[in-house]
């Protein structure tokens, strides 16, 4: 596979720790992920994994800590500003627009570039027809790259939950984003599903050089994918490195399989 | 089988994003304007059946459109952006005395500052835009809330803005022009130099403005800040992540629909009552106009008119039936009978489709597409 051409640092997460009262979600995580990567976090249920992206894009707030994204340092992000940044995400659980159609949705994910005004947009007449033509080219060439023509115009609550999570990485795409942001992609997926989604991501990463952010649950899947894995228990990082490196690590074993008490 | 698209390519995004991209819709759709825009017209100059009294365009035609116009306004909000509003009333309310005002005249007797504010009397159709303008700034402040809260909290918040507008209208004397009785009269509805008088004028006049407003806001809520609504609407985390700000959509929302409604509302107090009082937008009009948009089917431009038509045609021709084919009934046991049939009917249609009649012309639309197959 394809590794990474540059070293150079797109995020940073320096010693973020997230409470939620007395549970702590986060201690005092660090981790970088360099430009056009692919880099897994993976962990037992309730290590902190989701917490961690909520942090990335701004949704959940650290007590402590700094996020550097593109050279600035922040101690916590705001939702717009990253997705101004160009930070997209997928959700554990589809999080669609489910009263839209396919094609809805992914034009959706082209909001922060359309800047036509509400009265050029009521008359749709002149540039604002220009705009969402020039816009909806884009987005059908996603669709095409995700093989979801056939189904462009249904409503996606009526769509098979394989779709739904494709149509997903669509509008997650239509953003063009720097940063991708995968929560468990192929969670729930049979075995064909998961090669498709699994093909997906590595085209996304080639063809678009888009860095990714993956959890995901796989582990043959995480292991084959990605260049680097973060490997959370409890809310603290245990290890850290490239896929032969984890699998190796005493502590990721004991975490996943447990210890003798 | 007349009802396919087979044959019909699109070879641009432009011909596939049209508001109608199949023929059969189109000829339909140009079919409907034709007769509304020349052949009820036509029929009521010569009084020709049904038209032989002014009874069908004045007291069935003319409401139907200026309520549909609102119910456009409330489904932009309630249907596409999901914050449900109780205060539609207020809101059209806001229209008609607004316009009123500005047809006749606003003096603000500013005694502290030693001048006044006077604006002469503006012509009508600039009032019933203003009147729209006023009720969209209203709509904005009372749209506040809906950034904090969601749902029944905020349907209980914008009661405040039909309670508090409801109390205004009735007890400040300077929106009725200090008129002892707090009824009101409309002013001369003049157009350019065209007096608008007779029931096909005033049809002629709300058909003009709910053709205009129907195509604005299909444009509106096929666009891009139509799909913003209704994400907000859908998943607001989802939409907040892909870079769409809560506080502009949802206020372009309110915006957006207490124009199209205080524009309503104008022209409900200046076309169709001629003269009225605060009591014509009570409650119970916010509750009439969420209804339509219920039954009719949120979110689709074209649910508010089948509402608006079922809301308020029914209850007539349920009335009518009995006294047409001759059944000795007393008027109150007709007027009883009329509520019953109604609330089974409502139970009914919202069991079998909670989604409206959008929905079930878009199942038997998909279902002539295939006719007479079944897949």
């Amino acid at each position: 596979m394809r590794m990474p051409d540059t070293s150079e640092i797109l995020l940073l997460v320096q010693g973020v720790s997230l409470a939620f009262g007395g549970v702590k979600a986060l201690r005092d995580v660090s981790f970088d992920i360099r430009k056009g990567e692919i880099r897994a976090i993976i962990g037992p249920n309730g290590a902190g994994k989701t917490s961690m992206l909520n942090v990335i894009n701004g949704f959940y707030h650290p007590n402590h800590g700094a996020i550097t994204f593109k050279g600035q340092t922040r101690a916590q992000m705001q939702p717009f500003e990253a997705s101004r940044g160009g930070i997209a995400r997928t959700f554990q659980n589809v999080a669609l627009f489910r009263g839209m159609s396919a094609l809805d949705n992914i034009m959706a994910g082209r909001t922060l570039r359309m800047r036509r005004g509400l009265f050029l947009q009521m008359l749709r007449y002149g540039p604002a027809l220009a705009e969402e033509i020039e816009h909806r080219h884009r987005v059908e060439e996603i669709i095409d790259f995700l093989e979801i023509e056939a189904i462009r115009k249904v409503p996606v609550a009526r769509l098979p939950y394989g779709l739904q999570k494709r149509v997903e990485l669509g509008r997650a795409l239509a953003m063009e984003p720097d940063l991708l942001l995968l929560d468990e992609p192929m969670a729930g997926m049979n075995l064909e599903e998961k090669e498709d989604m699994s093909r997906f991501i590595v085209d996304v990463n080639n063809h678009y050089g888009t860095t990714i952010a993956l959890i995901e649950h796989d582990m043959a899947v995480v292991m084959d994918l990605s260049h680097r894995v973060a490997v959370l228990d409890h809310g603290v990082k245990i290890a850290d490195g490239t896929p032969d490196e984890v699998k190796k690590n005493q502590g990721v074993i004991d975490a996943y399989l447990g210890v003798a008490h | 089988m007349l009802y396919r698209e087979a044959g019909q390519f699109k070879t641009t995004y432009a011909e596939d994003m049209a508001i109608f991209p199949i023929r059969q819709d189109r000829i339909a759709l140009g079919i409907l304007l034709g007769i509304a825009f020349v052949g009820v017209p036509l029929l009521a100059t010569f009084h020709i059946w049904p038209f032989n009294s002014e009874y069908l365009l004045w007291a069935i035609l003319l409401p139907f459109l200026i309520l549909a116009l609102a119910a456009i306004g409330v489904n932009v909000l309630v249907g596409y952006c999901g914050q449900i509003s109780l205060g539609s009333g207020a809101f059209m309310a806001i229209g008609a005395y607004s316009a009123y005002k500005l047809g006749t005249g606003v003096h603000i007797p500013l005694a502290w500052f030693g001048f006044a504010i006077s604006i002469p009397p503006l012509p009508v159709l600039p009032s019933i835009l203003l009147g729209g303008l006023m009720a969209a700034i209203a709509g904005i402040l009372f749209g506040i809330p809906s950034l904090r809260i969601k749902g029944l909290y905020l349907a209980v918040a914008t009661l405040a803005a039909q309670f508090f507008f409801d109390w205004v209208f009735l007890r400040v004397p300077w929106f009725t022009n200090y008129a002892p009785s707090g009824s009101v009269n409309a002013p001369r509805l003049d157009f350019f130099g065209l007096a608008v008088n007779t029931p096909i004028e005033r049809y002629l006049l709300c058909l003009i403005f709910i053709t205009v407003f129907a195509v604005l806001a299909k444009n509106l809520v096929r666009g891009n800040l139509g799909r913003q609504w209704m994400a907000i609407r859908d998943m607001d985390i989802a939409a907040e992540l892909i870079g769409i700000r809560p506080l502009y959509a949802k206020l372009t929302a309110f915006a957006v629909s207490s124009f199209i409604i205080g524009v309503a509302g104008a022209l409900w107090a200046f076309v169709y009552l001629g003269s009225w009082e605060p009591l014509a937008f009570s409650i119970d009009r916010s509750l009439q106009l969420l209804f339509m948009v219920i039954i009719g089917g949120l979110g689709s431009i074209m649910g508010s008119f089948v509402g608006a038509a079922f809301i308020l045609i029914l209850p007539i021709l349920l009335n009518l039936i009995p006294t047409q084919l001759g059944v000795p009934l007393s008027t109150e046991t007709i007027t009883h009978l009329e509520f019953i049939i109604f609330g089974s009917l409502i139970c009914y249609l919202l069991i079998k489709e909670p989604h409206g009649f959008a929905r079930l012309i878009s199942i038997g639309k998909e279902k002539l597409r295939l006719w007479p197959f079944p897949y």
